[in-house]
């Protein structure tokens, strides 16, 4: 149900810019509506990609949040990978890490 | 025939927000040409409305409340949600046509309990796809969802039923409709793997689409599928429903997974139309 929690959260926020106001300074209050575990509320205002990647928020909400965040790209991605370099594996949801942390493209092997 | 166009496109979010990455331009530009023929072939056809069959990411619908399958019923909509920044496409109102929309809900709740929604905000999914097909925003939009992101996901021959319901309530309108279905083959998007292809599995897809054989499109289940085109690969479900509402076989116009970057096999394809009005 936390994880539920979790993603219904960024859910809301992701489509709400009234709420992203907020995000910056009455994220406690924001939160208030949410059942979550102090390791999650911590990864929310930290902004804790990587965590947040491995408790199993779903990519596409993820994603939208790091953009949210004004995370370039290729660092959201290393970001994801350090995650699962700390915390381990992806720990719920269908968007695990498969490519052992392998870039799949030329551009970001560049950078 | 009141369903004038029907063809499938990507959207993935990189197609406009990592333009500028891409290191094999001319790459790119041949696929923006692409899309942007694509574009004309919709005008040509003298389409009054657009149906977007999408496979959106969380912008409207939650684990809360997930409807397999939804049309939008409104006279305008907005978007993208995300940063307009990242996707590099402004935020904006996009016209809908709430009575017509109404009258193909209520066509397709003739064999599918679709559900309907009057509030309904675009992401990626959508804009992207508009970014190239309507660029102006001038021609109406009918939002359509098929849930690939919230398993437990609709099966694929109700996908195929789906699609079939849709040509009925176009063929029963008066109005030109096109369609496009728009989703990705294989790929691991928002992940660590993004751009991750599996370009042979999307090349044996895309030659059952372009066939347009039912039953060879309906042979995958979402085990083998998540193992093989990744969690993106859900999104097949988009092309299949509008290969039914087609009933003709495709031309593959575009396809091409050698540029990564964009995270998913970029492509681009026709339907013939078949047994219409």
């Amino acid at each position: 149900m936390s994880l539920y929690q979790l993603q219904k959260f960024l859910y809301v926020m992701n489509r709400e810019p009234a709420v992203q106001a907020r995000y910056e300074t009455e994220l406690t209050e924001l939160l208030g509506a949410y059942d979550l575990t102090d390791e999650e509320r911590a990864a929310l205002a930290e902004g804790d990609i990587g965590l947040l990647y491995v408790l199993g928020v779903n990519g596409q909400i993820l994603m939208h949040f790091a953009a949210f965040l004004g995370i370039a790209w290729f660092d959201y991605l290393d970001l994801m990978r350090k995650g699962v370099a700390t915390h381990g594996p992806v720990r719920a949801g269908v968007y695990a890490m498969t490519g052992e942390g392998a870039s799949f493209t030329n551009e970001e092997k560049q950078q | 025939m009141s369903l004038v166009y029907a063809g499938v496109l990507s959207h993935a979010p990189g197609m406009t927000g990592r333009a500028e990455l891409v290191e094999n331009t001319a790459l790119r530009d041949e696929f923006y040409a692409r899309l942007d023929a694509q574009r004309r072939d919709i005008e040509a056809s003298g389409a009054e409305a657009l149906v977007v069959i999408a496979a959106e990411h969380f912008a409207n619908f939650f684990m809360n409340n997930m409807p397999a399958y939804c049309i939008g019923i409104s006279d305008e909509y907005e978007g993208p949600i995300e940063d307009p920044k990242w996707l590099k496409i402004e935020r904006t109102k996009v016209p809908g046509n709430a009575r017509l929309s109404r009258t193909l809900v209520e066509q397709v709740m003739h064999s599918v309990d679709v559900a309907y929604a009057e509030e309904w905000k675009f992401d990626h999914g959508v804009m992207v796809p508009l970014h190239f097909l309507t660029p102006r925003y001038d021609l109406p939009i009918i939002p359509v969802n098929i849930n690939c992101q919230g398993p437990p996901l609709t099966p694929l021959h109700r996908a195929w039923a789906f699609g079939e319901a849709l040509r009925e309530a176009c063929d029963a309108v008066p109005e030109k409709i096109a369609i496009v279905g728009t989703g990705g083959i294989s790929h691991w998007p928002a992940t660590p793997d993004s751009g991750k292809i599996n370009e042979p599995w999307d090349r044996d897809f895309l030659d059952r689409l372009m066939r347009n054989d039912r039953a060879a499109l309906l042979d995958y289940n979402d085990v083998d599928t998540y193992r093989d085109g990744g969690q993106g690969g859900f999104e097949i479900r988009t092309y299949i429903a509008t290969a039914a509402a087609a009933r003709g076989a495709g031309e593959l116009q575009f396809y091409t997974a050698q540029m990564p970057i964009f995270a998913v096999g970029c492509t681009v394809a026709r339907f013939n139309l078949e047994g219409g009005n």
